[in-house]
């Protein structure tokens, strides 16, 4: 398999640019919008704090903002190599495990249930909740059985528990229209509008996840050579599935409670890194986190300026980025 | 006796041999579907008796319920079938092609693309055009983005791959493109795409049979007629190209019935989930893969689906006439749960 760089320097010096890139983006991210500031105003934000229109918004909408995104970004990527892996399918997502639709469920039907009682923060957790339960019921449900967990089990309950739960998610909102639109706000999946509180809240669990993933990388590669290798040189195959799983259900969960369903990230930043630079997971996932966070503060910062004065959902914003980039990248290689 | 029963012309244009279980599985999908229409022929706001639903449509039934079963429930019974079989062996052919099981019409953009014509359709011409135009420019988008995925995905030849992976990013590239209309429009007739998405075929008259008829029949016949190259495709290309499989003209040829059937299908009814996933798969459970006893299956499955997502819709909340896409996934889920739980051990 030939990726664009073969040597460990060539990574190495890409992965940096790609980390500065990243900073840059974020920075450009606080600064630029429907308000411009410069650098020093945001520093003065820090130092200073006057109280002020400029430093309120860069410090409680455009930080928060930009950190999310960051971290939402390569949490999803990083789910996305994970699950990739793990299924052997290139289409695999956070989604397959049911994480996006269960976590809408519950979110709605708690607004069914309670009405509109609930601050960000417990609708954050009840998401979080939804995610975890419905993951757990794909994976009961793709591995019954003789043969344990298989990929395709697993991908046919998830796509069809994803199904059944989101159609009661709609069937909800199109009975009780009345509190939804405090649902429809989450549902869009957004990175804007979330307190730095938040964000804090999920972070170590997504860390966790981004250390256990990399950790993870040698057992990926062995994996990716098919069980039967992989039980030969030692493996306890099992065990690595259920760990692999775990923690794409902890990172994808996890930005799904803090930013609602945001596709397509997960899907293609995989590929394009695999394109980058091969197939270790050792840099797959280290390049995965990088990229997948300046992909989604970059498309963030786009939605911004597509339809000003307003915003565009950053779910549009990254398929404006993404797809063109993408066609071109698949294009470049011959398949099979 | 052998197992299989040999279906083939003496130089054969068609040729497939059917397993004997699945000829009876799929005869008792067929009794269930007849009954499944008597049922939802008779069920609604105004309750009519089996018996009189027969009577009427062997021709001599009162009048009273003749109004309520031919002009109402008929013709949207007929187009919901139409629409499910059509969805159904579009996403069957897809997965043979693509070899991917998570394939459905998603995933080379025909119903995203049919979905971002129809919103735009909505929310710009702002009725200077007739509704009737819809279903059109529908299809005509299906048709559009489909061929501009193939178009991308080919260089030198076509990989599955790059064709799912190319597809997945146009597909995702025009559903931002329905949200992008759907914002630059109007709440009003955003809600109003919004309920188009969701898939209804509310609404449904003998215009849009007469219309989707001849399409959807012709189509259907097509697939049945490529059953034994839908059998090679799924070898993967080097076993096809070696008995002799002119492989990239087929793939073509395959890939637009595919599109014709579920882009009609998304013209008329909207965006229905879930029914050119699971029917297949469901079909594969019970069947088995041949595509000779598959394509059939899944056909009937998916316009049982669709026929008993309607029927939930508008009978269970009452006055509440709800989209029929929102319950084509509660009731094919469980059963499609089901069915993975009990082949667990297969």
């Amino acid at each position: 398999m030939d990726s664009l760089l073969s040597n460990r320097l060539q990574k190495s010096v890409v992965l940096l640019v790609a980390m500065i890139l990243l900073v840059i983006a974020m920075i450009s991210s606080v600064l630029f919008g429907l308000h411009n500031f410069d650098l020093s105003t945001v520093v003065t934000a820090y130092t200073s704090f006057d109280g002020g229109n400029d430093h309120l918004i860069i410090k409680h909408t455009r930080v928060p903002r930009a950190i999310t995104a960051a971290v939402v970004g390569s949490s999803l990527a990083v789910a996305g190599v994970l699950l990739q892996s793990l299924t052997r399918n290139p289409l695999a997502d956070s989604s397959i495990m049911g994480v996006n639709a269960g976590a809408a469920f519950t979110i709605v039907l708690a607004l069914y249930l309670f009405g509109s009682v609930f601050s960000f923060t417990d609708m954050m957790w009840i998401g979080f909740l939804g995610a975890g339960v419905t993951a757990v019921l794909v994976y009961l449900l793709g591995s019954a059985g003789r043969g344990g967990m298989i990929p395709i089990k697993l991908m046919l309950s998830g796509a069809a528990v994803a199904a059944f739960t989101s159609s009661l998610t709609s069937l909800l909102m199109l009975v009780d229209s009345k509190s939804m639109e405090d649902a429809m706000y989450w549902l869009m999946g957004s990175v804007s509008g979330r307190d730095l509180k938040h964000a804090a809240m999920i972070t170590p669990y997504l860390l966790c996840g981004w250390v256990v993933a990399w950790l993870m990388a040698r057992s990926l590669n062995l994996m990716a050579l098919g069980d039967d290798v992989a039980i030969s040189m030692g493996q306890k195959t099992v065990w690595v599935k259920a760990t692999v799983i775990f923690v794409a259900v902890l990172l994808s969960g996890g930005s799904v409670a803090l930013a609602g369903p945001i596709g397509f990230v997960g899907i293609i930043i995989p590929h394009m890194c695999r394109f980058i630079i091969g197939i270790d997971h050792r840099w797959l996932i280290i390049y995965s986190a990088v990229l997948g966070a300046l992909f989604l503060v970059t498309a963030d910062l786009l939605s911004r300026f597509l339809l000003m004065p307003e915003e565009v959902p950053v779910g549009v914003a990254t398929a404006v980025v993404g797809v063109p980039f993408v066609i071109s990248l698949v294009r470049r290689r011959a398949y099979e | 006796m052998s197992r299989f029963i040999v279906v083939r012309k003496k130089k054969p244009a068609f040729s497939f041999h059917l397993d004997q279980k699945a000829m009876y599985v799929n005869l008792l999908l067929i009794i269930a579907l007849i009954i499944g229409i008597i049922f939802s022929i008779g069920l609604g706001s105004i309750q009519i008796p089996v018996a009189d639903v027969l009577k009427v449509l062997l021709g001599w039934g009162e009048s009273t319920y003749e109004i309520v079963v031919l002009n109402l429930r008929l013709p949207r019974i007929v187009v919901s079938i139409m629409v499910g079989a059509s969805l159904a062996v579009s996403g069957a052919i897809l997965q043979a092609l693509i070899r991917n099981p998570l394939a459905s019409p998603d995933l080379i953009g025909t119903t995203t693309g049919a979905t971002a014509a129809a919103v735009a359709f909505i929310t710009f011409t702002d009725g200077t055009y007739s509704i009737h135009w819809m279903p059109l420019i529908a299809l005509l988008g299906g048709l559009f983005t489909a061929s501009l995925t193939y178009l991308a995905a080919w260089r030198k030849g076509m990989s599955p791959f790059r064709l799912a992976l190319i597809g997945v990013s146009i597909s995702s590239g025009m559903g931002a493109l329905t949200v992008f209309f759907m914002l630059a429009s109007p709440l009003q007739k955003a809600q109003q795409a919004l309920g188009w998405m969701t898939g209804t075929v509310y609404g449904s008259a003998w215009q849009h049979v007469v219309t989707l008829l001849p399409w959807t029949l012709a189509f259907l016949l097509l697939a049945c007629h490529q059953i034994r190259h839908l059998n090679a495709q799924e070898l993967g290309d080097d076993v096809a190209q070696g008995i002799g499989m002119p492989i990239e003209k087929k793939r073509l040829s395959l890939i637009a019935i595919s599109v014709a059937l579920a882009g009609a299908a998304v013209g008329i009814a909207g965006g229905i989930s879930f029914v050119g996933l699971m029917a297949p798969h469901m079909a594969r459970k019970l069947v088995g893969s041949s595509y000779g006893a598959l394509l059939p299956a899944s056909g009937i499955l998916g316009a049982m689906f669709v026929l008993l997502a309607d029927l939930a819709a508008r009978t269970l909340f009452v006055p509440l006439d709800i989209p029929a896409g929102v319950f084509t996934a509660a009731i094919g889920a469980p059963f499609f749960m089901y069915l993975l739980y009990k082949s667990r051990n297969g």
